[in-house]
């Protein structure tokens, strides 16, 4: 077990326990950009920095990302101090610049407070989290999108630049992703059902022969997957439909 | 050769190979360092065997190879030994003249020993030489005495016997650490983290196997202090790290080489290849059940692949790409295992420490930074080139000794140390003694000892800029501040540069310089803005001038300035003309020229080649 202390709190966890779990515990909300439980944590983003020091640290403190922070015996964590709160803000000031069409960037952004954009916008449509790529590596283990060159260049991408056969289409990369989210523009004049985020065809069953994967919504599964409660499917019509081809 | 079995050997293999060589028996070294062989060292060295043959005296006088000496500047450079004259600027011409002068009387050949430029004194030896006078060269003191490629050479010089001291002794490892502890040592790889409190947090680790890396991937540009070590003397980094694995009880170590050093990964791999033959490497050193074998990993080149985490990604066959720390490596490191990391010159620096003892060594420096520093002088100074200075020598001393000032009689603005990321320091602080806390206190940081002279033609927001330019380039790119915040400060200050810049920006810059130095993952983003914070810091009112005046004061930044011709000093020689890329300047023979400010690029040629200094910057 690692004794720390959280804005005062004393408790004690397991060892290889996150100060971010540790936090979130105790209930502290710590905003994260690059984090998914269930992914191996990544420490990218920084908006998860925390100010530590330690019981001997003469009150000098370092800031550290959470998430991949291990809980250790004697580290003091202040999660919200003035120092915290001001690094997330600007951190957050630049996100909206690089993303200003992320919904998820624009809440993170208004809850810390921010009133002000300094710089100019850009419209990037990757943070680089990195959420996909683990996202397929570790939950689809397919391993079919990775990160190619550096610095500025950096970016997402497939083998050669081509679809990559490891890829079966399921979407979980969207799903995960906190940038690409398309922004809902309503029905058209002419309708008054969009469906304009049902734009994936049927994939997974036509190769697998199970449900390959549970995301909610699958946006495939959602027009004729097995998941849609009101159509009944059977697999192995689908199966077979998928042989004639 | 065969296998040494016992330190016993080792002694006695020393004592012969003092004996094969008579110390009166004439030796021309030769530097065959990067600077010197550009220079045509191998030239010279070919001209002295033939001339040698010639005499039929190939027999009677040794030429030797070398490492570097440092004093590039004035490559190629040798030493003619027993006398212990120092020659610089030799050219394979002057080989007769110096094989006639080491064999009839020994009388120096004048013109080519290193003329005072103030005094216009001929100087003889190598230590009397201002650039040299200053400097304390207790890493790289050996790199003009030895051929690299023997280890014979090395052992006449005292190698290895720091090796057979702890090993006769059995010295313990914790010992070891102590003594590396009270030595002062601190990583020379940049962040100048104290050795022995890393070596003893390693053996704190129950967790084995335990891994030991040499960190030579120096990536700064301008950089070559790692190189020439390795190239020059690589049995001491070998020592050092061969007591490192056994005061850590570690079994393996690697040496992480950037590929773009093939000279110094041939004379590693040469070094390493007498080490085990030798019995130095191996199973059973010396019989005392030691094991301890060195792998060379060749690095792709990457700056940011000299951080520790990276490198260790590196090595392991991932992608070059830091990892947040904690865990450290010596928690987590190499495959997961405690692991240590230090820097070349941190390794060489063992031996010494261990032989001199750690009293010796924590008397050189200050009271925080013990030892000599290596740093690379380059930019507008005399004297490029290495040097190695005791710690808390002043910038004054380094610049207007060692580097023998600023040429053309400019005047001293700035310098810039640490590498890319380092903070430019005015010239009003030159007295400032140089060691770690001095450093930081100043806004920069030790780094990895590169020094970048600039005079008063250089424009600190351009310097900035070009930095930014750099790093933008060397980000990783994984995390989002650095990443996001090189990209965003290079932008504001081309702004500022092109004369759009707002004073508002100012205070966007400090705030993302600020942002990127508390939350970058690694220690690339968290000082790549050391040089806008510095040059923000000292030299505000130039980023003043260009964005209230639209004025660059040291009329550099191309699109603040004019280029003119002053009509009453043309004499129209045309010779502006011939040079002019884009065909800018108009005018006829013997009549006084014009510039077309719409054609005109602002390469400066022009200004070069006027000799009536006809031509206006404003
Ligand atoms: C971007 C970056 C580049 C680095 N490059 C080097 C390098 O080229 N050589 C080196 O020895 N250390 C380099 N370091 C420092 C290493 O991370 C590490 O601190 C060092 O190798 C430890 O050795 P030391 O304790 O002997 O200094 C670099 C650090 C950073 C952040
Ligand atoms: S595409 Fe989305 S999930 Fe993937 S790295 Fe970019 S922002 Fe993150
Ligand atoms: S600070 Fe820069 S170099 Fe270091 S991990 Fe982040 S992006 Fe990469
Ligand atoms: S959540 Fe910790 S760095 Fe992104």
């Amino acid at each position: 077990m690692a004794k720390l202390k959280i804005n005062g709190i004393d408790l004690e966890v397991e060892r290889g326990t996150s100060v971010l779990e540790a936090a979130r515990f105790l209930g502290i909300p710590i905003p994260t950009l690059c984090h998914d439980d269930g992914l191996t944590p990544y420490g990218a983003c920084r908006l998860c920095v925390v100010e530590v020091g330690s019981a001997n640290g003469n009150g000098r403190t370092k800031m550290l990302s959470a998430c991949t922070l291990p809980a250790e015996d004697g580290l003091i964590v202040q999660t919200h101090s003035a120092k915290v709160e001001k690094a997330r803000r600007l951190l957050l000031e630049m996100y909206v610049a690089t993303c200003p069409q992320s919904k998820t960037i624009q809440d993170l952004a208004s809850k810390y407070g921010m009133r002000q954009e300094r710089l100019a916008p850009k419209h990037d449509n990757c943070i680089q989290c990195g959420l996909c790529v683990r996202m397929c590596e570790e939950q689809m283990m397919a391993g079919a999108i990775g990160f190619a060159g550096r610095g500025a260049k950096r970016r997402v991408s497939r083998p050669f630049d081509m679809t990559s056969s490891l890829c079966r289409q399921c979407g979980a990369c969207m799903y995960i992703c906190p940038v690409c989210e398309l922004r809902c523009h309503g029905a058209s004049a002419e309708s008054t059902l969009c469906n304009g985020c049902l734009n994936f065809a049927t994939v997974c069953m036509q190769s697998y022969d199970d449900a390959m994967c549970f995301l909610d919504p699958c946006h495939a599964c959602e027009i004729g997957g097995p998941l849609r409660s009101d159509v009944p499917v059977k697999l192995s019509a689908v199966k077979s439909a998928a042989q004639e081809k | 050769m065969p296998k040494l079995e016992s330190i016993l050997d080792l002694e006695q293999f020393r004592d012969v190979c003092l004996k094969d060589r008579d110390a009166q028996k004439p030796c021309l070294t030769v530097c065959a360092g990067s600077g010197c062989t550009a220079s045509g060292a191998h030239d010279v060295i070919a001209g002295l065997k033939k001339n040698l043959e010639k005499l039929g005296l190939a027999d009677k006088i040794d030429v030797k190879s070398t490492g570097c000496h440092g004093f590039c500047e004035k490559g190629p450079v040798m030493i003619v030994w027993p006398d212990g004259v120092f020659y610089n600027r030799v050219t394979s011409r002057d080989a007769a003249a110096i094989v006639a002068s080491a064999t009839n009387g020994r009388k120096p050949v004048e013109k080519l020993l290193y003329q005072d430029p103030q005094t216009g004194e001929r100087v003889l030896h190598e230590n009397d030489v201002p650039f040299y006078a200053r400097q304390q060269r207790v890493l790289f003191g050996n790199n003009g005495r030895i051929d690299p490629r023997q280890i014979e050479d090395y052992l006449r010089v005292g190698g290895y016997k720091a090796l057979a001291k702890v090993l006769g002794n059995k010295t313990p490892g914790e010992d070891i650490v102590e003594e590396i502890k009270k030595s002062g040592l601190r990583g020379r790889g940049g962040a100048g983290f104290p050795t022995g409190v890393k070596w003893a947090a390693l053996r704190a680790n129950p967790a084995t196997p335990k891994y030991i890396i040499c960190n030579a991937d120096e990536g700064d540009p301008g950089a070559f202090m790692d190189r020439s070590l390795l190239e020059g003397n690589p049995h001491s980094i070998i020592e050092g790290m061969i007591i490192g694995a056994y005061a850590l009880g570690a079994t393996i170590g690697y040496v992480y080489v950037r590929a773009e050093y093939p000279l110094a990964v041939e004379h590693l791999r040469v070094a390493l290849r007498q080490a085990e033959e030798f019995g130095l490497l191996g199973q059973n050193i010396f019989g005392t059940g030691f094991n301890f074998r060195i792998k060379v990993v060749q690095g792709a080149g990457a700056f940011v692949c000299g951080e520790e985490t990276a490198l260790i990604a590196s090595i392991e066959g991932r992608v070059g790409e830091p990892t947040p720390r904690p865990p450290f490596p010596v928690q987590r490191g190499l495959w997961g295992k405690p692991t240590i990391i230090n820097n070349v010159k941190t390794w060489a620096s063992v031996p010494q420490i261990i032989n001199r003892g750690a009293g010796w060594y924590a008397s050189i420096g200050t009271e925080r930074s013990k030892g000599t520093m290596v740093f690379s002088l380059v930019g507008k100074i005399n004297n490029t080139g290495l040097v190695e200075v005791p710690m808390g020598i002043t910038l004054r001393e380094m610049i207007y000794i060692i580097g023998g000032g600023i040429p053309k009689g400019k005047e001293l603005k700035a310098v810039q140390i640490g590498g890319p990321s380092g903070g430019c320091i005015p010239a009003s602080l030159i007295d400032l003694p140089i060691d770690y806390e001095e450093l930081t206190k100043a806004g920069s940081m030790m780094g990895s000892g590169g020094m970048v002279v600039m005079d008063e033609t250089t424009c600190m927001v351009d310097v900035a800029r070009y930095f930014m330019e750099f790093l933008e380039e060397e980000s990783c790119g994984k995390c989002f501040p650095c990443r996001e915040g090189t990209q965003r400060l290079r932008e504001i200050l081309e702004r500022i540069c092109a004369g759009k810049g707002k004073e508002e920006d100012l205070e966007v810059l400090t705030d993302l310089a600020w942002v990127m130095k508390e939350t970058s993952l690694c220690g690339l983003g968290q000082t790549a803005a050391n040089p806008v914070l510095t040059t923000l810091r000292y030299f505000k009112d130039e980023y003043l001038a260009h964005i209230r005046e639209h004025r660059c004061p040291a009329k550099v930044c191309k699109e603040l300035i004019v280029y003119s011709i002053e009509p009453t000093v043309c004499d129209g020689c045309h010779a502006c003309v011939a040079v002019c890329a884009t065909d800018a300047i108009l005018g006829e023979k013997k009549k006084s020229h014009q510039i077309d400010s719409g054609k005109c690029i602002k390469c400066g040629a022009c200004l070069e080649v006027c000799q009536p200094k006809a031509v206006l910057v404003s």
